[in-house]
This record gives C-alpha cells, sequence and structure tokens, in this order.
C-alpha cells in the first residue's frame, strides 16, 4: 500500500512540474501586465529543441538551454508584436500557440519514435536509500528541484528586491511607473521572455524527462492550464505551488486510475483536468474582489507612452 | 537679475513661460515668483493654466518659450526625478499610487537612491507621525481612504527634504478636520524653510493659508495680491471675470407648472472605485426652468447623471420622476420614451462611440423616439437624414453623417451630442458638463439651443462646474457636494461668493466627507471655520 | 532609454488604404517567409511555394477540394467575427464545432435506416443546437461567474474531444467496423446532398458564403449587429444606449457556437460522412486567424476561408510531392497572423524617421525621463 502512495507522490511531483515550471513564468509575464497566450506554443517549441539537441549533441543539458532559448526567442517575437507594434495581446498569444504547434511539428517530424539522452537524476548517497521519503524526496529529476528552487527565486525577486517591487508597480499602473520614470516596455520584454524561457524549460522536461520522447502536441494543453493556473494561484507564488500539485495531481490521477482498471471509460477521467480547472476558474472569479484586488490592473492592455 | 541679498532672491522664478497645444494656449508669457519660507498661492478656475504651469515646474512638461530660475540660477527641468534632485516635491492632485502594493512600497518606487530606501519604514514612521499624518508603513493603499493617501504622496516628498511642495488642490478631497490638520503641517514646512505653493480654488482656505497669491484666467497671469488683504468675493471676481451680465438681462422667468423631472430623496452607492455615494438628493424642475447644479467635479456628479439617465436604477420606481410617471427602476430606453434626454460628461466612450460615425452615434439615443429603427433594422436613410439635421441646425464642422466621431474637434463633437438630444423635442433634458472643453464659439451655441429648448417648454437641469454659464443660464442654483445637494437658490438672489462658498463646502449643508474606498467617519462641521455671519448661506 | 531612430506617431483616424492594404502586405511577407523556411529545409523555395499555393488549385478537382475545406472556415469565422465586434473572445470554436458534429451525428446514427426527407433539416437543427449549447456554457460561465471566456471556452475545447473519443470508441462504435474508433457511415439521407455532380461540393458549401452574408447584414443593419458592436467599443456607451451587456455577451457566443456547430454538422455529414475522433484538423483554431484576417468582417472571412483553405490543401499536397511534414500548414498560418498583427499598426499609426541632429536630441531629453 506505501508502494502506491510513495509512487503516486512521486508521479504526482513529476506530473506537476511542467504545470510548475511554465506558470511561474508566465506570473511574472502576467505580473508585469504582459498576458502571454501563447504558453503552449512556447512549451511545444521548447520541447523539440531540448530534444532535437540533447539528441544531436548527446548532452540533455545542452538541450535544456536550447529549449530556454528557444522559449525566450518565441516571447520576444510575442513582446515585439504586442509590446512595440501595440498588436492586440489575446490575438497574438493565440498566433504564437498555432505558429508553436506547427513550427515543433515541423522540425519534431523527424524525431518521433527516436530516444534521446535523459536527463539525470539526482541521487543523494543515503537520502534515497530512505524507506518511503527517500524516493520521494529525493532521487528526482534535476529540472523538478529546479522547479521550486525557481518559484522560491521568484517569490523573493518579486517581493523582496526594488527591482521585482518595480515590475509589479507597472503591473499594477503603467502610467504612474511611466510618471515615475520606470522604462515600462523594456520591463515588459524581459518579464516575458523570462516568460518564454520558463515555457520552454518545462516543454523540455517533458521531452527529456517526464515522456521521455518528442510527440507533435505532446504538451496536451498543458500550457492552458498553466495559464489557468497563474490565475488560480491570484497571481501570489506561493499558492502556486498548491495549485500546480493539485492540477498535477489531478493530470496524474487519470492516468492512475485507468491503471486500477477502474471500470470508468477513459475519456471521461482525462477531462477531469480540465473540468477541474474550469470549476477552479468559476470559483476564483465569481469573488470580484479578490481578482479585482489581486490581478495586476494593467493586464493586458496596451501602452502607449503620453509624453 | 538685480543684485539682490541672498534672502530677498526668490526661492523659484519663472518668466515668460508660455505653452500651447493644439488649439489652445495654455500658458501665456506667465511670470511667477515664489519666496523663501512662503506660503504662496496660485489661484483660478478650471482651464487657467494652473495644472501646465506647475506640470512644467516639476519637469513633466517643457515650456515652448520662457526660463526658469531656481535660487537665482537659471535651470532646465528635465524630468521628474531632475525637479526632485533640485529639491522641489509635488503632491498631485490624482494620485499616482499603486492600489496593490503598500504604503511603504509606493514610497520606495519614488526614491531612486538606494541610500534613501534604508529603513525606510521606520524613517515613515517617524516623519509621519513628527507632522502629524501618521501612516502604517505595511497598510495596503486600497485599504486606505482619500485623506490617507494623500499623506502617502505628502511623506514621500518629505522624505526627500524639499525645498519646495507643490500641491495641486490639495484639499477637494479631504474633511474639515483633515484641512486643519494639512494646514498645520504646511504653516510648519514653510517655517522650517520649505516654500509651498499651493493651487486651489477655494477662497477661504487661500485667504486662510496663504500670504501670496497669483491669479491665472485663461493663461494669463491677471493679478497678483495678498489674498488676506482681500474678502472671498474680491478674490472670486478676479479669479472669474467682472463681466457677468446680471441674471435679469437673460429671458424672462418661466411661469410655474408643475415639475417635469423631480427626484425625491435618492441615496445611491456609487459604482465607480473612488465615486461619492449619493445621499437623499431631491430637486425638482418645472417644465420651461432651467435649474443648475453646480459643484467641483467629483461631489457625486457622475453619480446623479448614471441615476437620472437610468443607466444605474434607483432603490424605488418613484425616486425619480418623468412627468409624473415613476421612473426610477427604469433603464435609459424606457425613459428616453418618457421624453428624457441626456448628456453625460465624458463625449469620448459614453456620450459618443468614438469610432463610429455621426449617424450610428445619433441612433445610439434618437432610436427610441424618433423610430429609427423597424422590424429591428437600422432604418439607414431615416438616421442618415435625422443626423443631417442634427449638423445643419447645429452648425457641426464636419463633412457629414457618415464621419467618424473622432474626427470632430471637442467643440463640434459636443455641439452634434446637445443636438441629437435637443432634436428628439425632450420634455427633460440632463446635461453634465456642457461646455468643457469647447470652444467659446460652439459654447454659445450650445447656451442657446438650451435656452430656446426651455422656451419650448422643456425642464432643463445643467450640471457644471462652470460658475459662469449657471449664473448665465439658469433661473435656479444647487449646489452639490461631498453627494448632497443644497436647497435651491434663484439665480437672481445668489451671489458668486455665497455659491463659491458653498462649492468649497464651508457653510451650512455642504458636506465635503467622500466615502472613496472605505466609508470615512465624521461628518463635516458645518461652517466650522466661519466665524464672520456675512459668509452664511442665506 | 537611447534615442530611437523612428517612432510611431498616431494618425487620428483609420486609414482606408491600410485596412485593406494590411492584409494583403501581410499575405505577400508570409509567402516570403514560406518560401524561405522551404528553402532552409532543403527545397528550392519557388517550386516549394507553387506546391504550396498553386498546385492544389490546378485540375478539375482542385476548386472542389478547396470550396469543401473552406466551408467550415468561412462558417465559423464569420461567427467568430461576430463575437469578437462585441469583445467576447470565444477561443473554443474547435469545442463547439465537435459538439455540432455529436449531436448531428448522434441524430443520424440513432436512425440508421431512416430515409424521412426531413432528417437532414433536423440534423442541421440538431447541429447548431449542439454548438449554442457547449457556447452557451462560457456564456453562463462569464456572465453568472465571471470566469474569463478564453480559458473556460479553451478548456471546453478538450473536454468536447475526450467526449467525441469516448463516444466514437465506445457506445457508437460501429459494430462492424472492424474495431476501428469510428460509427458507422451515415445513411443517404443523413448526408449532406451534393450540389454538383461528380464533386464533393456540398451543400454546406453553400451555405457557408450564404451564412457569411447573413451574419454581415445582421451585423451591418440590424439593431442587434449596433448593440454587438457598441458594446464591444465601449461598454459604458452601451449602457448610454439602454442596452444589456450580458444578454449581448449571450447572444455573441450562441452565434457563434451555432456556426461553429453548424461547421461541425457539415464537415461529417458531408466531408467525412461519419463520426470518427479526427474530424477536424484544428479548423477552430484557424478559424481564428480567418477572423483575423477577414478584418473581423463576415464577408471579409469568406476570402480569408479560401486562403486558409488553401493553406491546409497545401500542406497535404506539399507532404506528397515534397516530402514535407503537413506541420507547414500550421506554420503558414502563425506567421499569417504574425505578420497581419504586424502590419495591422500601420491602420492607426504611421512610421515616422526622426533624422535631424536637433530632433534626435530632443527625444532623447524626452525620453531620458
Amino acid at each position: 500500500m506505501s508502494f502506491f502512495l510513495q509512487s503516486f507522490l512521486v508521479s504526482v511531483i513529476a506530473a506537476s512540474t511542467p504545470l510548475l515550471l511554465a506558470a511561474t513564468g508566465e506570473l511574472v509575464a502576467e505580473k508585469s501586465g504582459v498576458l502571454n497566450l501563447g504558453v503552449e506554443g512556447m512549451m511545444l517549441v521548447g520541447a523539440i529543441a531540448g530534444f532535437a539537441t540533447a539528441h544531436s549533441t548527446g548532452n540533455p543539458f545542452l538541450g535544456v538551454i536550447a529549449a530556454i532559448f528557444a522559449g525566450g526567442a518565441m516571447a520576444l517575437i510575442f513582446g515585439f508584436l504586442t509590446l512595440t507594434m501595440l498588436a492586440n495581446q489575446i490575438a497574438t498569444g493565440l498566433a504564437l500557440t498555432i505558429f508553436g504547434r506547427g513550427f515543433s511539428a515541423l522540425m519534431g517530424a523527424g524525431f518521433v519514435g527516436i530516444a534521446a539522452p535523459t536527463l539525470p537524476k539526482l541521487k543523494v548517497p543515503l537520502l534515497t536509500e530512505l524507506p518511503f521519503i527517500g524516493p520521494v524526496l529525493f532521487g528526482h529529476d534535476i529540472l523538478i528541484y529546479f522547479s521550486f528552487v525557481a518559484l522560491a527565486a521568484t517569490g523573493w525577486f518579486l517581493y523582496r528586491t526594488h527591482a521585482g517591487l518595480i515590475l509589479r508597480a507597472v503591473g499594477d499602473s503603467h502610467d504612474a511607473a511611466h510618471a515615475i520614470g520606470y522604462p515600462v516596455i523594456r520591463i515588459r520584454y524581459a518579464a516575458a521572455m523570462f516568460g518564454g524561457a520558463m515555457a520552454g524549460l518545462a516543454g523540455a522536461y517533458m521531452s527529456l524527462s517526464y515522456s521521455p520522447l518528442w510527440a507533435e502536441d505532446m504538451t496536451a494543453g498543458r500550457g492552458w492550464i498553466a495559464l489557468a493556473l497563474v490565475v488560480f494561484s491570484a497571481w501570489r507564488p506561493a499558492w502556486l505551488l498548491g495549485g500546480a500539485y493539485l492540477f498535477g495531481g489531478i493530470m496524474y490521477l487519470s492516468l492512475y486510475v485507468q491503471g486500477l482498471g477502474v471500470p470508468i471509460p477513459s475519456p471521461f477521467v482525462s477531462s477531469l483536468p480540465y473540468l477541474g480547472t474550469v470549476l477552479v476558474l468559476v470559483i476564483i472569479s465569481r469573488d470580484r474582489r479578490r481578482i479585482r484586488l489581486n490581478q495586476p490592473a494593467s493586464l493586458g492592455r496596451p501602452f502607449h507612452a503620453t509624453a | 537679475m538685480p543684485a539682490a541679498a541672498a534672502e530677498t532672491t526668490p526661492l523659484l522664478a519663472l518668466r515668460g513661460i508660455t505653452k500651447r497645444f493644439p488649439g489652445c494656449l495654455a500658458n501665456d508669457h506667465v511670470d511667477l515668483e515664489v519666496g523663501r519660507n512662503e506660503i504662496h498661492a496660485l489661484l483660478g478656475e478650471n482651464g487657467a493654466g494652473k495644472s501646465t504651469l506647475v506640470k512644467i515646474i516639476y519637469g513633466v512638461m517643457k515650456p515652448d518659450e520662457g526660463s526658469l530660475f531656481w535660487q537665482g540660477a537659471p535651470v532646465a527641468i528635465l524630468n521628474p526625478a531632475y525637479a526632485r534632485r533640485l529639491g522641489i516635491g509635488m503632491v498631485f492632485q490624482h494620485f499616482s499610487l499603486f492600489e496593490a502594493l503598500t504604503v511603504a512600497e509606493n514610497i520606495a518606487l519614488g526614491l531612486n537612491d538606494r541610500k534613501e530606501r534604508a529603513d525606510l519604514s521606520a524613517r515613515i514612521v517617524e516623519i509621519s507621525t513628527n507632522y502629524g499624518l501618521p501612516l502604517d508603513p505595511g497598510a495596503a493603499v486600497h485599504d486606505l481612504s482619500v485623506g490617507e493617501r494623500q499623506r502617502i504622496e505628502i511623506v514621500r516628498c518629505l522624505l526627500q527634504k524639499p525645498k519646495l511642495l507643490i500641491m495641486d488642490e490639495p484639499t477637494s478631497v479631504l474633511t474639515p478636520q483633515e484641512v486643519e490638520k494639512l494646514f498645520a503641517v504646511l504653516r510648519r514646512l514653510a517655517s522650517e524653510g520649505c516654500s509651498i505653493l499651493y493651487i486651489s480654488h477655494k477662497l477661504e482656505e487661500i485667504r486662510a493659508l496663504c500670504e501670496r497669491a497669483t491669479i491665472m484666467r485663461l493663461g494669463r497671469v491677471v493679478a497678483r495680491v495678498d489674498p488676506r488683504a482681500k474678502t472671498a468675493k474680491e478674490l472670486a471676481e478676479l479669479m472669474i471675470s467682472a463681466e457677468l451680465k446680471p441674471a435679469s438681462q437673460r429671458r424672462a422667468a418661466p411661469v410655474g407648472g408643475a415639475p417635469r423631472l423631480a427626484v425625491e430623496r435618492l441615496t445611491i452607492r456609487s459604482t465607480h472605485q473612488f465615486g461619492t455615494d449619493l445621499k437623499e438628493v431631491s430637486l425638482s424642475v418645472a417644465g420651461g426652468e432651467i435649474v443648475g447644479i453646480a459643484g467641483i467635479a467629483g461631489n457625486g456628479q457622475t453619480e446623479l447623471m448614471d441615476a437620472l439617465s437610468g443607466e444605474v436604477p434607483a432603490e424605488r420606481p418613484e425616486t425619480v420622476l418623468l412627468d409624473g410617471v415613476a421612473a426610477g427602476h427604469m433603464g435609459p430606453r424606457e425613459r428616453r420614451k418618457l421624453g428624457g434626454c441626456f448628456v453625460p460628461e465624458e463625449r469620448h466612450g459614453h456620450g459618443a462611440v468614438i469610432a463610429m460615425t455621426l449617424a450610428e452615434n445619433a441612433f445610439l439615443s434618437a432610436n427610441v423616439r424618433h423610430a429609427l429603427a423597424r422590424l429591428g433594422i437600422v432604418d439607414k436613410p431615416r438616421t442618415v437624414e435625422f443626423t443631417r439635421g442634427i449638423i445643419e441646425r447645429f452648425d457641426v464642422r464636419t463633412t457629414g453623417p457618415h464621419a467618424e466621431a473622432r474626427s470632430l474637434s471637442g467643440g463640434n463633437l459636443q455641439k452634434f451630442l446637445v443636438g441629437r438630444e435637443v432634436q428628439q423635442n425632450p420634455s427633460v433634458l440632463v446635461i453634465n458638463q456642457p461646455t468643457w472643453g469647447v470652444d467659446a464659439g460652439a459654447t454659445l451655441a450650445i447656451y442657446e439651443a438650451i435656452v430656446k429648448l426651455a422656451e419650448g417648454g422643456t425642464a432643463v437641469l445643467i450640471i457644471s462646474q462652470d460658475l459662469d454659464e449657471i449664473f448665465l443660464l439658469c433661473d435656479r442654483i444647487m449646489v452639490i457636494a461631498g453627494g448632497r445637494l443644497s436647497p435651491s437658490i434663484p439665480v437672481k438672489e445668489a451671489t458668486i461668493e455665497q455659491i463659491g462658498l458653498l462649492m468649497g463646502g464651508t457653510s451650512q449643508g455642504g458636506s465635503t466627507s467622500q466615502s472613496g474606498g472605505t466609508s470615512q467617519g465624521g461628518a463635516a462641521a458645518p461652517g466650522a471655520k466661519e466665524p464672520e455671519g456675512e459668509r452664511r448661506a442665506v | 532609454m537611447s534615442a530611437v531612430l523612428f517612432r510611431f506617431e498616431p494618425r487620428g483616424e483609420r486609414s482606408t488604404l491600410w485596412v485593406y492594404g494590411s492584409p494583403v502586405l501581410a499575405i505577400l511577407l508570409t509567402i516570403v517567409s514560406t518560401g524561405i523556411i522551404f528553402a532552409a529545409m532543403g527545397q528550392p523555395p519557388a517550386r516549394a511555394v507553387y506546391t504550396f499555393l498553386v498546385e492544389p488549385l490546378v485540375g478539375p478537382s482542385g476548386i472542389s477540394a478547396l470550396l469543401v475545406k473552406a466551408s467550415p472556415l468561412i462558417m465559423m469565422g464569420a461567427g467568430l467575427s461576430v463575437c469578437y465586434r462585441a469583445n467576447v473572445w470565444n477561443i473554443g470554436c474547435e469545442g463547439q464545432f465537435t459538439l455540432g458534429a455529436i449531436f448531428a451525428g448522434g441524430l443520424a446514427i440513432a436512425m440508421p435506416d431512416a430515409s424521412f426527407w426531413f432528417l437532414f433539416p433536423a440534423m442541421i437543427l440538431f447541429g447548431c443546437l449542439g454548438g449554442m449549447f457547449w457556447a452557451g456554457i462560457v456564456a453562463w460561465l462569464r456572465t453568472r461567474f465571471n470566469a474569463n471566456e478564453i480559458l473556460t471556452s479553451l478548456m471546453l475545447t478538450y473536454v468536447a474531444q475526450l467526449l467525441l473519443i469516448y463516444l466514437v470508441t465506445g457506445p457508437w462504435r460501429d459494430p462492424k467496423g472492424f474495431g476501428f474508433p469510428q460509427t458507422a457511415l451515415f445513411s443517404d439521407s443523413a448526408t449532406a446532398p451534393i450540389l454538383f455532380a461528380h464533386t464533393n461540393i456540398h451543400l454546406g458549401c453553400l451555405f457557408a458564403p450564404l451564412l457569411a452574408i447573413a451574419a454581415w447584414l445582421v451585423l451591418s443593419k440590424s439593431t442587434l449587429g449596433f448593440q454587438l458592436r457598441v458594446v464591444g467599443q465601449a461598454p459604458r456607451a452601451a449602457r448610454f444606449g439602454g442596452f444589456s451587456e450580458a444578454r449581448l455577451i449571450w447572444i455573441a457566443l450562441l452565434i457563434s457556437g451555432g456556426l461553429a456547430g453548424l461547421a461541425g454538422m457539415f464537415e461529417v455529414s458531408g466531408a467525412i460522412g461519419q463520426l470518427t475522433t479526427t474530424i477536424s484538423p484544428g479548423y477552430g483554431f484557424t478559424a481564428v486567424i480567418v477572423a483575423f484576417l477577414g478584418r473581423l468582417h463576415p464577408v471579409g472571412a469568406i476570402f480569408a476561408g479560401l486562403l486558409l483553405a488553401l493553406s491546409y490543401l497545401g500542406g497535404n499536397s506539399a507532404q506528397i510531392d515534397l516530402g514535407m511534414p503537413n506541420a507547414v500548414t500550421g506554420i503558414f498560418q502563425g506567421i499569417l497572423l504574425f505578420y497581419l498583427l504586424g502590419c495591422d499598426i500601420l491602420i492607426l499609426y504611421r512610421l515616422k524617421r526622426t533624422g535631424t541632429q536637433a530632433q534626435t536630441a530632443k527625444l532623447a531629453e524626452g525620453a531620458a525621463e
């Protein structure tokens, strides 16, 4: 029994990680006022970039770096269109996703069904051997530990540094921030690209560790769920952790339940994460005051400097 | 510059400052001097050019002509950070605060230097309690009342040890007690070596606080006085103009009749973020009458307009009566059917959709009374014809009914919007700020239209910040302050001074308490500062 | 920020030239970029672009294939144009398409041997209802709970797909289908009538442009259309006009959902002839591009739908003739939308060079704020 629980926990942690990584990045972007719906596309591009690079070089870490750059590059396109060319953020985000799906499928055509070197698991001697806690807490992939570190670092950056304060101010009122003299556009570019880099990283995690392989559309909507996750967390990093594990748990549950042979048709179980997301969105959004208080006030609104 | 001892060199001197905007000369060769340890008032009505001048001083804008001198030496103030380094601090009328952040975080954002941010919380507490404006550094701004938010702005300035503190209309959001506290702080600052440049149009306050006043009108300086040596009436006349036509020269006063618009103790919570709740507002307007509601912006005019037009329903149907019919529960369409027409204060995005054509904008409002749609289909020819009628009759300068609303100048668009409602032959017309941002020619046309409408028997209600126009057009006048309406006074008996005082909320019946984001306790003690009998409302 | 040598200056009004010019420029740029990508993949660019864009049209069945492919895109694009004009961001067309297919397909399967003449009209109705039902959920969540329609409509798309999979692999599976995940073929009376003999052009290909024109008429000539446009541009003016925002949100979603459901119905009863797990290669998302490319004008959706249908056919032909993965389609579509969004700025802004020293210095001064 405890073995099932143990492997359940291990698997939930693994399933939640791409959500956590992507959502952390998107949270920073949204905190600065940028709404990037292209997370799904950026994850896919990161996945294929990571996979292809790891396969070609034989080194999964180079793959991770490639994925980060790929995600950041996608976000740069988004930034250019929405921040400099003042395009509609929703349409641009969608374009990013459509393009990302197509581009990753194109690049990945030759990589279907091939194996690539995967990321190593961190094995701490002795600690990993501990019964139960050992495999659950130690012995995970490097990126899983990184996801915690990244989240903690993001929280620290946003709430304990002056630079993070400026970023939050930009998201709250870009006009007031501009009046004080902060470079709103530059800050948003940086935040968006961080979001892209993290999404790319999430994709790399999926193709180099979680699956680990490449398949078209392998993220199966995780990018969208990450977006919902940011809303769920009320734009607060601490809540993001809980939310990611909740959603990840639901995602994993669908696989787990099928494995148990419970006679529920698998599509129903697979739809749980999506229905769960809708339910969560409804609950969160009902409290308009909470949304109003926590949502960055200038989210999604284009900034045009009026000197 | 004449050779003078250091003490007599003005702290700040402006010479010949000129600033132009498209269609408007905001500052016309303005000279200004603020001395050391001085509390200097900058007095004038809305549109006089005070805000522009002050933005130039603070580095938000650059003048087209003219020069500035700081402590005797010429300077070019490139941007607000530069101004702060010189020692100029500014508390804006509309705060640039970040709602979601705490007091300490807001203040930290205005401080460029890392050293300045050290021990910030402790220093905030120290300065704020020291000056009698206590602040909790950890409080979130959205929880604070408007008066408390202003303290943040002030403390933020004080932390940088300014030599000149500019305050733009600071007391329009304060209760009388808070005003007293503020004045104590300002007097103390002045005595400690920080001059104050105090922008306001509240005459009594300026007389109580300031030693010198520079009065502006239409971009020019019209007078420099010692406000303590003048009465409020004299100051008001300097501010407005001496050329008001006496009320009796206007058209004949209307014959009494049944009220066509009646509001009965309307009480509504504001739906806007920093709105003012309406409290027990009652009024009535008879056919042929023009009634004016004077008041400084932000005292409940928008809420009143929403409640009258039907965009916000009243608590009971009988609260609003149109020609005797209970209409409080009705929306705008039904109220239009009853004969009510409305011109909101905001042209862009409220009274009109600026990206749409004039014909479409005409349809927006007039489709009810003029049957501009049949069976759910827009009757284009009829709408265009109606629009053309408006354009011709009101001399709207435009290429035609298919011109986009945004291609019109402010004055022309306002003429169109007023004309749109007038052409519908309403029984009741409510206009909020009829000539705000409108040129003189269009203004006259609008006035003519309003008067003619009233002569035809329509009940007209005008809400305006412009005392000139209220005195010019109206038969009776009321004042709205803090969400409450004063009793109405026939214009023949009213004086500018008296109305100005009511607007400033310093007389009986006027309250400056506002609810802002959270409710504030403490109703205003009416007339607490006014010992002299002559200033009481009649 | 260092001085920039060019900037965007507001025009003050929409430039009619660029309203039509922007899509044209975007299309040209896309073709060039696609050519470059082909070249990067080792294909001769001119030949590859020809294969992608021209070859599918050559030959008698080319036009027929184009019209069949374009029909769902046009229908959905027109519906989305109406919806987006009202500032309601329905991204879940794909799910509404699926539900329309499910409802209509379910009816067809329930009556496998029927030959009533009104079966097909009933399927039309059911298809519409299916899409409206799915979009109605989004409307309810938005108006009642203030839930963001982008995320809810997207999540429901995934749910719809899973529902389809369940039905097609489970209770609705064709017992004589050798275990494949598909339903039985629809009977003749449940199949969309073919309009021209020896082609695949079915009734839906006629409905699509007609519905687009109808959508345009509603949007431009009816009071409802006026209200939708006002609420999309200035919600406060809509309130001034006395329109109910919630009601208009419902209507916008029901219209776009209904049209999407109808598209789904025609696709499974016309082009495919049965329900399978893959009834749509992402039409619902492509429809978003159709709407934008068509300038959010329902009639523009007709032309945009044709172009994007061509991109699907081109992807197929590139796959067959050049051995390229047909993901090329997705890239073309994504790049097209990118360029379109970028070129659109020219409608409201003009590009100004700031060449002189004095001007650059002045900008530097201003930008130093």
